[in-house]
C-alpha cells in the first residue's frame, strides 16, 4: 500500500474510496435520493434487465448522480420488459417500459437530469394498499 | 450488490464464518463475483438472532442464516430479486416478517454514533474506514487546529467518560496536557471490559478498530504524547486480531508512526494484554498491570495525569469514549451537544441481556426512557412474563424497577435512582428472578474479583456474601438485614478504589427497592420467585398419593417414609431439595411450595 504523505492525499483517497461504499451509503438514506427499481423476474431477465441494471449503476456512477438502484420482482408488464420504476424524491413514481441500455441513457439524461418526460411511460395500473 | 455478513464474536460463534465461505462459493459457482460481493463486517447488534446477513442496496435483513441457506440467498435473492421469506426477521408483536432493517423496531429508536461503522464497513480494510471519514478528524486536528482548540471542542461537546465514571473527557485531556509539559506522556485505551453481560467495547473494537486508533492519536496530539497503549483482555482474541491488523495497516500507509501526514507529529500504538481481572478496569490498577506489577489499585491522588504509566503523565479513556472523538471533530461540538439530555450529551451503547426478546447491542441517545429501551428496542420481556427489574452498571450498579421505567437514562438520573450508568451492561429480570439471589450473584462476583488490598472490600464483601447466603438458605434473621445494610454502608465509605466503594450497590439497591422480598425470606422463609432452593418445600398431597413407593425408592437421602398403598410423607429436616421425587411421581402428588 502506498504511503499517504499529506492531508490532501488523505482527502483524495477518501473521495476515491467513497464511491466504493456509495451503494451502502445510499441504502442508508434511501428516502432522500432517487430510487430506481428494475423488474428482475424471469421475463425481465430474459429481455435483458440484468444488462439494463448494470448499465444504470455504471452510468449513474459515472455522472456522479446519487441514486439507489434496486432489483425487484415482476411488475406485471411482461409486454414491455425490461421495466424500471423511477422515483425522484417528492414526485410520484414513473414506470418506463422496454428499457434497454440506450433507453436507460435517455431516461437518465432527460428525466433524471433535466426533469423532462420521455417516451415509453407505462400507465399506472395498480394501487398500492 | 453487497452482501454484509456479521463477523463479530456473537455471530462467529453461531457459525457466520461457514456462511461467508458458502456465500462466496455460491457466488463463484454462478459467476456473480463481479455483480455481488461478500463483506465481512462488525457487529450489527442483533446478536440474539445471529448470524446476520444484510443485503445491500435493499437493506434486507436475514437472521439465523445457516451455511446451507447460502444457495437459496444467491439463487433467489441475488439472481432473481426475490427475498427469502423464511429467513426474514419476524417481529414478535405483530408476528409478521419485516422486509428490511429500516422497518425493524430494534433500529428505529437507535442513534448510532460510536457504532456508526459497526455492521457497515469491513473492519480489516482501512480503505473502507477512510471512505467513512476515518483519520479525517486526525488530519483536521493536525493541520487546522491547535491542541488547545481540540480540547476546547471536546469540552464544548459535553462528552463524558463512557467507562462508568462520567468524568468530562475534555477536562481530563486538559489536565493531562498541562501536566509536566515536555515530558514523556502516554495515552491509554481501557479495553478491560469485565462487567458480567457487557460486550460494548469488544464489539466496537471488532467492528471499527480504526476509529479508536485515530482518537488515541488525536488525544496524543492534544496532551503531547507520542505513544499509546491499548490494555485489552486476552480473552478477546478477535478484537485483538482486528486491532493488530488495523495498527499494521495504519502504519503501512503512514497514518500511525513517524511524521504523520507530513505534520511532524509522531504517534505509535501497542497492545497490552490483561489476564481478565475485573479490578484492572480501574485505572490505577490497570496501569500497575501494564507495568508488570500486580493489578492492584492505589490511592488517588496522584492521578494518572500527574503520575501514571512508568510514573509519567498518562491519560486513560475507555474505548467508547474514544469512539466518539472523531465524530465530534468532524461534525462539531454543537452537533454532538444537540443530542442527548441536558447534562449528558450524545449517545450511550448498551449491551442488552437477560430476560428480553432482542438480546444485543444498542446505541441510544441519552435521555431515552428505560421503557423505550426495554419494550420498543428490546421487544419486551421473554415469554410474555412480567417485568421486575433492570440491572444497570454491572456489579457496581443497582436495580431499577417498574417505577423507574419512565426515568430518562443519563449519568445523573441513574445515580439519583440508586444505580449508575456504568459501562453499559443492562440486564433485564422478570418475575422468576429472586432479588436476594441477584444481589448474592453480584456479591459472589465481587468477592471472587476483589484484589484483596483493602480490608473493607476483601473482608467486608465476604461477610456480606455470607449474610446473603444465610438469608437465601432460610436461616436469616431481622438482625442480619440490619447488619447487611450497616456493613454495606461502611464498605461504601471506606474501600480504597472505585470498585470497592461501589461493590455493595447491588445489595443496597435491591434492599431499598425490594425490601419486602428480603423480609419474606427472613420471616416467612419464602422465596416468591422460587429461586432459593433451600426455601423450597416438596410436599406430598395425601389425597393424590397412591403409595407406589417410587419416590421413596428414588430419594437419595431416604427422607420419604410410608408403606405400600398408603400416602407417603417427606421429612423436611432430611430433604436436600434435589427434586428427584418430584420427577419420579407419576400421579402429580408432589408439589413445590
Amino acid at each position: 500500500m502506498d504511503k499517504i504523505r499529506n492531508l490532501a492525499e488523505l482527502r483524495k483517497l477518501k473521495s476515491n474510496m467513497v464511491d466504493k461504499l456509495q451503494l451502502r451509503e445510499n441504502s442508508d438514506s434511501s428516502e432522500a435520493i432517487i430510487q430506481i427499481k428494475v423488474g428482475m423476474a424471469t421475463s425481465g431477465i430474459a429481455s435483458g434487465a440484468k444488462e439494463t441494471m448494470s448499465h444504470l449503476i455504471e452510468e449513474l456512477d459515472r455522472r456522479k448522480i446519487k441514486a439507489l438502484v434496486l432489483q425487484v420482482g415482476d411488475m406485471g408488464y411482461s409486454h414491455a420488459e425490461p421495466t424500471i420504476e423511477v422515483t425522484i424524491p417528492g414526485k410520484d413514481p414513473v414506470v418506463f417500459g422496454k428499457v434497454d441500455t440506450a433507453k436507460a441513457d435517455e431516461i437518465i439524461e432527460k428525466y433524471i437530469v433535466n426533469g423532462e418526460l420521455v417516451e415509453g411511460i407505462l400507465p399506472a395500473n395498480y394501487r398500492s394498499i | 450488490m453487497h452482501i454484509l455478513v456479521c463477523g463479530g464474536t456473537g455471530c462467529s460463534a453461531s457459525g457466520s464464518r461457514e456462511v461467508i465461505a458458502q456465500l462466496n462459493k455460491e457466488l463463484e459457482a454462478h459467476n456473480l463475483t463481479d455483480f455481488a460481493r461478500v463483506v465481512v463486517t462488525g457487529c450489527f447488534g442483533f446478536c440474539e438472532r445471529g448470524p446476520i446477513v444484510k443485503i445491500i442496496p435493499d437493506n434486507t435483513f436475514y437472521t439465523k442464516v445457516k451455511p446451507e441457506d447460502a444457495k437459496e440467498i444467491v439463487e433467489e435473492h441475488i439472481i432473481k430479486g426475490r427475498k427469502v421469506q423464511r429467513l426474514l426477521y419476524v417481529a414478535p408483536d405483530t408476528n409478521k416478517s419485516v422486509s428490511d432493517s429500516k422497518h425493524m423496531e430494534f433500529y428505529k429508536k437507535q442513534v448510532r454514533i460510536a457504532l456508526r461503522n459497526c455492521g457497515f464497513i469491513d473492519p480489516e480494510n482501512i480503505d473502507e474506514s477512510i471512505a467513512r471519514d476515518g483519520y479525517a478528524a486526525l488530519g483536521k486536528c493536525l493541520f487546522e487546529m491547535t491542541p488547545q482548540q481540540v480540547i476546547e471542542e471536546i469540552k464544548k461537546s459535553g462528552l463524558r467518560g463512557r467507562g462508568g465514571g462520567g468524568f468530562p473527557t475534555g477536562l481530563k485531556w486538559e489536565i493531562a496536557s498541562k501536566s509536566r509539559v515536555g515530558e514523556k506522556k502516554y495515552v491509554v485505551c481501557n479495553a478491560d471490559e469485565g462487567d458480567p453481560g457487557a460486550f460494548m467495547d469488544r464489539s466496537l473494537l471488532e467492528g471499527d478498530p480504526h476509529s479508536i486508533l485515530e482518537a488515541m492519536a488525536i488525544c496524543g496530539y492534544c496532551i503531547g504524547s507520542d505513544h499509546g497503549l491499548i490494555y485489552i483482555r486476552a480473552e478477546y482474541p478477535l478484537a485483538i486480531h482486528r486491532l493488530q491488523v488495523a495498527i499494521k495497516q495504519a502504519e503501512e500507509v503512514g497514518l500511525l508512526g513517524q511524521d504523520i501526514l507530513g505534520s511532524g507529529f509522531n504517534f505509535t500504538i501497542e497492545l497490552r494484554y490483561g489476564a481478565g481481572a475485573f479490578v484492572c478496569g480501574e485505572e490505577t490498577a490497570l496501569i500497575h498491570s501494564m507495568e508488570g506489577h500486580r493489578g492492584e489499585p492505589t490511592f488517588k491522588p496522584p492521578f494518572p495525569a500527574q503520575s501514571g504509566y512508568l510514573k509519567q503523565p498518562t491519560n486513560v479513556n475507555n474505548v467508547e469514549t474514544f469512539a466518539n472523538i472523531p465524530v465530534i471533530i468532524n461534525k462539531g461540538a454543537d452537533w454532538f451537544a444537540s443530542i442527548g439530555s441536558e447534562k449528558s450529551k450524545g449517545t450511550k451503547v448498551f449491551a442488552l441481556a437477560g430476560k428480553i426478546n432482542n438480546v444485543g447491542l444498542i446505541e441510544v441517545p441519552m435521555g431515552i426512557t428505560l421503557r423505550e429501551i426495554i419494550y420498543e428496542i428490546g421487544g419486551g420481556i421473554k415469554g410474555g412474563k412480567k417485568f421486575k427489574a433492570v440491572q444497570t452498571g454491572g456489579p457496581s450498579g443497582g436495580c431499577l424497577t417498574e417505577k423507574h421505567l419512565d426515568t430518562p437514562v443519563d449519568y445523573d438520573t441513574l445515580i439519583a435512582a440508586g444505580s449508575m450508568m456504568g459501562s453499559g451492561g443492562m440486564i433485564v429480570m422478570d418475575e422468576d428472578d429472586c432479588m436476594v439471589s441477584i444481589a448474592k450473584f453480584y456479591l459472589g462476583f465481587t468477592v471472587e474479583e476483589s484484589c484483596g488490598k483493602c480490608t473493607p472490600c476483601r473482608v467486608g464483601n465476604k461477610r456480606l456474601l455470607e449474610i446473603l447466603t444465610k438469608i437465601t438458605e432460610g436461616k436469616g434473621t431481622m438482625q442480619d438485614l440490619d447488619d447487611l445494610r450497616n456493613l454495606a454502608t461502611v464498605i461504601k465509605d471506606t474501600a480504597l478504589c472505585g470498585l470497592g466503594q461501589t461493590s455493595p450497590n447491588p445489595v443496597l439497591s435491591t434492599m431499598s427497592n425490594f425490601w419486602d422480598e428480603y423480609v419474606e425470606h427472613v420471616t416467612e422463609k419464602k422465596c416468591r420467585a422460587g429461586q432459593c432452593k433451600a426455601l423450597k418445600q416438596y410436599i406430598i398431597d395425601p389425597a393424590l398419593c397412591k403409595g407406589c413407593t417410587a419416590c421413596a425408592r428414588a430419594c437419595p437421602v431416604s427422607a420419604i417414609s410410608g408403606t405400600v398403598k398408603n400416602p407417603h410423607v417427606i421429612d423436611q429436616s432430611k430433604c436436600i431439595k434435589c427434586g428427584t421425587c418430584y420427577e419420579k411421581c407419576k400421579f402429580g402428588a408432589i408439589s413445590i411450595k
